[in-house]
């Protein structure tokens, strides 16, 4: 396929030229409106019917000083008529707000890509600020790129003239007017757009018709032959995708419902407790406002009364969900053992971002693994699960809920800062698919009589509501003798209650599905194995190594701890066995200990997730 | 709505099989028995009762109350209970902690039980120490205890705990002596006092910092050292030859002496359970001032719970929504995709 940036250049004014796949990258300031831009575009390409994959890139700072580089803000969307499975690679259009956003985002523009800036914000200033001596619009330094350029600014005070805005305000319908010009590059409605504005700002008629005029100007725009000749118009089709609704989702909506669902299935309401963290507080924004579904959400003073107010409500018979990133999973830690030694069922959702520390806020990483699966004090196992993508999600908080009410246990949902931010189509499941999995409280005494830490055939041990009579019982941090749960330190006592708890979180193993072979042979010369968001980097790069004509395939795991019974024998099957990682190495290092197979760790940490030739890169070194 | 009807126990149903573990002469004791009298008074079922604890001595109570019980990790006992009364506010939940679980390691969630007014009793046993880690100063300690981690005496200044639970927005505070015969009466006004009730229990570590109040609580100190307050009722001690008054002029209290039993002309206070202020100026007594130390219910001036908010809103938000969630899936701005490639926004 030709690429979109070799056919910008060509072409005549007034014909619309037809691509597979297009990636474009909006960028500016903070304060620019810039991942708004890119949402809206999104949803413009869902109702197109594209499938696409987007990435919002921001920096931690919510507004940071104007016209700085690490001010800049960026949205990325890959959309096309075949299935995307990652926002991009490289652009083949940047749109730049400014000189900061430029000097950050254009040296991954594919060659012979087209830049759209907006030459009102290259005043000397500006270009001072993003360390530019001289103009890079006029100096000839773009050459490699088609460079269009214009005042967006001017042509944004002009078109919102009449609506008598302060200049501040003016200038923020810049992201519209730049939004119409999308709209009309690539060939879409603006109807759905007109109607979004009307409805936000209801409440203000008057920034609702700027923004709207903004926007038919940025399309009117596109349409005069002033840049007629410079920007030729795209179409994508639609792809080709099965019947059905759908809707865009995020992995944080996406978690947010799959906990809804969960605990639906589980008949359970649900207790929440959270602290804000980037960027995992939109689950708990978003579970603070479905109140009707039995959902209490308490935002509790810090990392450790966020769970353990969750434990306390599990104990009391709600379902008990928390959620953080990386530095304040650290902080849960000890009350996660707590919820190991009580047994009492939690899913704790760890939003993965850069770390150690701080580290980077806004952005991803996966090197949360081990902490999930060893970061405990004492031998504390603990089912791990890991989503593939925003949609992904869904299904794995429902698993979640379902291993946690099960098996009496905490479970840890990995997320990450990408999945969590960035948007996809989804097919909007129908719920009466799903098998329920209803919660049954021991709610009278056994003929056996009862034992709060008896076992069923799961190992599971019973879950009783404090208000229950004749059930009356303690519980705590403290080792509990076997069956009756009393206090007792004795060393037999000690070793058959860990060796119990490990035996119990094994066994759910038996309960999870095989592994399977996501693309390719079962067995063969290399296997990629992967976990987390970097499921579409990888799946694209093993598609096209395989199209190639080499002998690889895509191994997906989701359920990271236990792993699947078959997992050692399956990876055994290979010759070689690379597994890529936003990290240093974690996942390889389980499966090394876990199988004893030599395991390749292919590595980035940078804060952005892999790119497709990266991994495509990676596969023919082990090939060679 | 919970069955309000008194339910007929005696002390024996409160108390489990389990051998209790606490030193030989430990003031945890007298608690425990004083509590297991209290609780058929209070005519609430043993089921419908929580008891949720931290870590220290006082935290193995739960153990030894015949109620649900949960005993957690360190200073996370109020955490633990709040998500416990939202999920179930028909429960009855007290708290028990100690000074350095209440005040050090889990501070940050006292003052925020507190600040929500969580309806619960938490009672704090203040014995000036760590005891299960073997006798280091605590948060209470007064400065220069000698302890293993501070062999030359502590040299930091002590909290008050009621002071702490005050500032933190408390509408209930109590005092108690492990061994008083007042605590039951106390335990009981907590336990009528809807909302996060705070009783401070004087509690004497027997092995690492033995009569540590023995200034006030030793029979012998007991008259002129302890201040019995009772609501509507002059603040009288050291049987009725003492009371406490207003200085007007440095805006503080000032003890006073009664003659013939005229505590109006010696201008002594009547105790108001509803004056913030006063507490305040109460709770701050100190011996080595000259003064008594303030006992029994010092504020006690209810505010709506946190609990009864929390389920209100809950309730309100979601009157007339029906839950719906394939509905909720297909909100927002959705696409149709009839048959292959067509399109319907």
């Amino acid at each position: 396929m030709a690429s979109v940036a070799q056919t910008l250049g060509t072409g005549t004014a007034g014909t619309i030229q037809n691509d597979e796949s297009i990636v474009v990258r909006f960028a500016g300031d903070s304060g620019d409106g810039m991942q708004l831009t890119g949402g809206q575009f999104t949803l413009s390409s869902a109702l197109a019917g594209n499938d696409f994959a987007t990435f919002p890139d921001f920096p931690a700072e919510i507004r940071a000083p104007q016209g700085t580089t690490f001010g800049v803000s960026a949205f990325q969307i890959n959309f096309g008529s075949g299935a995307i499975d990652t926002p991009g690679d490289a652009p083949d259009v940047l749109v730049a707000m400014n000189p900061a956003a430029l000097k950050t985002n254009v040296g991954n523009l594919k060659p012979g890509g087209l830049i759209i800036a907006d030459e009102g914000e290259f005043g000397a200033r500006n270009l001072a600020k993003a360390g530019y001596e001289v103009n890079p619009l006029e100096d000839g330094s773009l050459a490699k790129w088609q460079l269009v350029k214009f005042n967006i600014s001017q042509l944004t005070l002009e078109a919102v003239k009449p609506f008598g805005l302060g200049n501040k305000e003016a200038l923020r319908c810049k992201n519209m007017w730049t939004l119409g010009l999308a709209l009309w590059m690539f060939d879409r409605d603006r109807q759905p757009l007109i109607d979004w504005l009307n409805g936000k700002f209801k409440k203000n008629q008057v920034l609702a018709d700027a923004n709207i005029a903004a926007l038919n100007a940025g399309h009117a725009y596109g349409e005069t032959i002033e840049i007629g000749g410079q920007v030729k118009r795209h179409h994508v089709n639609p792809a080709s995708v099965a019947p059905g609704l759908y809707r865009t989702i995020t992995g944080a909506e996406a978690v947010a419902f799959g906990l809804v669902a969960g605990a639906q299935l589980a008949s359970m309401p649900m207790f929440f407790g959270g602290y804000p963290i980037t960027p995992a507080s939109s689950i708990l924004h978003y579970l603070s406002n479905l109140k009707e579904y039995g959902i209490t959400t308490f935002q509790a003073e810090d990392e450790i009364a966020a769970i353990a107010s969750a434990i306390g409500a599990s104990y009391a018979g709600q379902l008990g969900v928390t959620s953080s990133s990386g530095p304040g999973i650290a902080l849960k830690g000890e009350a996660i053992g707590l919820a190991i030694m009580t047994e009492l069922p939690l899913v704790i959702v760890n939003s993965q971002r850069g770390g150690p520390s701080t580290g980077l806020p806004t952005k991803t990483e996966q090197s949360d693994l081990y902490q999930a699966v060893y970061g405990r004090n004492g031998d504390a196992p603990l089912p791990v699960i890991a989503a593939r993508s925003p949609s992904d999600a869904f299904d794995c908080a429902i698993e979640a809920v379902r291993i946690a009410v099960q098996y009496m246990t905490p479970v840890m949902l990995l997320t990450d800062g990408y999945i969590g931010n960035a948007a996809e189509p989804w097919a909007v499941p129908d719920m009466s698919t799903y098998k329920p999995f209803p919660v049954k409280f021991l709610d009278e005494v056994p003929e056996a009589g009862f034992k709060p830490y008896s076992r069923d055939a799961k190992l599971a041990r019973p879950w009783v509501k404090p208000g229950t009579p004749g059930l009356i019982h303690r519980i705590g941090g403290i080792e509990k003798q076997v069956d009756t749960g009393h206090l007792d330190y004795s060393p037999a006592n000690h070793q058959a209650m860990t060796d119990i708890r490990k035996a119990k979180v094994d066994g759910i193993a038996h309960g999870v599905p095989e592994q399977d072979v996501t693309l390719g042979a079962a067995g063969g010369k290399l296997a990629v194995v992967g976990w987390g968001s970097t499921y579409g980097a990888i799946h694209q790069a093993v598609s096209r190594a395989r199209a190639k004509g080499l002998d690889v395939s895509q191994i997906h795991v989701r359920h990271i701890w236990p792993l699947p019974t078959n997992l050692g024998e399956l990876l055994k099957s290979y010759d070689k066995v690379i597994v890529p990682e936003m990290n240093t190495g974690q996942f390889k290092t389980v499966l090394r200990d876990q199988y004893l197979i030599d395991a390749k760790p292919v590595n980035k940490v940078s804060g952005q997730p892999f790119t497709i030739a990266e991994l495509e890169a990676a596969i023919e070194e082990a090939l060679a | 709505m919970n069955d309000m009807t008194p339910v007929k126990t005696s002390p024996k149903d409160w108390e489990t099989d389990q051998e209790v573990r606490w030193c030989p002469g430990c003031g945890d004791y007298a608690i425990l028995k004083a509590v297991q009298r209290t609780m058929p008074e209070l005519g609430v079922k043993p089921e419908n009762t929580v008891f949720v604890s931290g870590i220290g001595c006082s935290s193995r109570f739960p153990y030894y109350m015949e109620t649900y019980g949960f005993h957690t990790i360190h200073g996370r006992a109020c955490a633990v209970a709040t998500g416990v009364k939202l999920a179930n506010p028909e429960l009855d939940v007290w708290i028990i902690t100690g000074d350095g679980d209440a005040l050090s390691i889990g501070g940050n969630h006292t003052m925020h039980l507190l600040r929500r007014n969580l309806n619960c009793q938490i009672l704090l046993f203040n014995n000036e120490i760590y005891g299960l880690t073997k006798g280091q100063y605590s948060p209470t300690s007064r400065e220069g205890t000698k302890t293993p981690s501070t062999p030359f005496g502590s040299v930091d200044r002590p909290a008050t705990p009621c002071a702490f639970a005050l500032g933190s927005g408390a509408r209930f505070l109590a005092r108690a002596i492990d061994t008083h015969k007042n605590l039951p009466n106390v335990l009981k006004a907590a336990h009528a006092h809807q909302g996060a009730a705070f009783v401070e229990i004087f509690q004497n570590c027997i092995v690492y910092n033995a009569d540590v109040f023995a200034d006030f609580t030793d029979k012998a100190n007991a008259a002129p050292n302890q201040l019995w307050l009772e609501d509507g009722k002059p603040v009288l001690f050291d049987g009725g030859n003492k009371g406490i008054a207003l200085d007007r002029d440095k805006l503080q209290l000032k003890v006073v002496e009664v003659v013939d039993g005229d505590w109006q002309a010696a201008g002594v206070i009547v105790h108001d359970v509803t004056n913030r202020s006063v507490a305040h100026m109460l709770i701050e007594l100190r011996l080595q001032d000259g003064f008594p130390v303030a006992l029994g219910v010092i504020f006690d001036d209810p505010r709506p719970t946190f609990d009864s908010a929390v389920i209100a809103q809950n309730v309100a938000v979601s009157k007339g929504k029906t839950p719906d969630l394939q509905g909720l899936l297909a909100k927002g701005q959705t696409w149709t995709v009839e048959k292959e490639n067509t399109v319907f926004g």
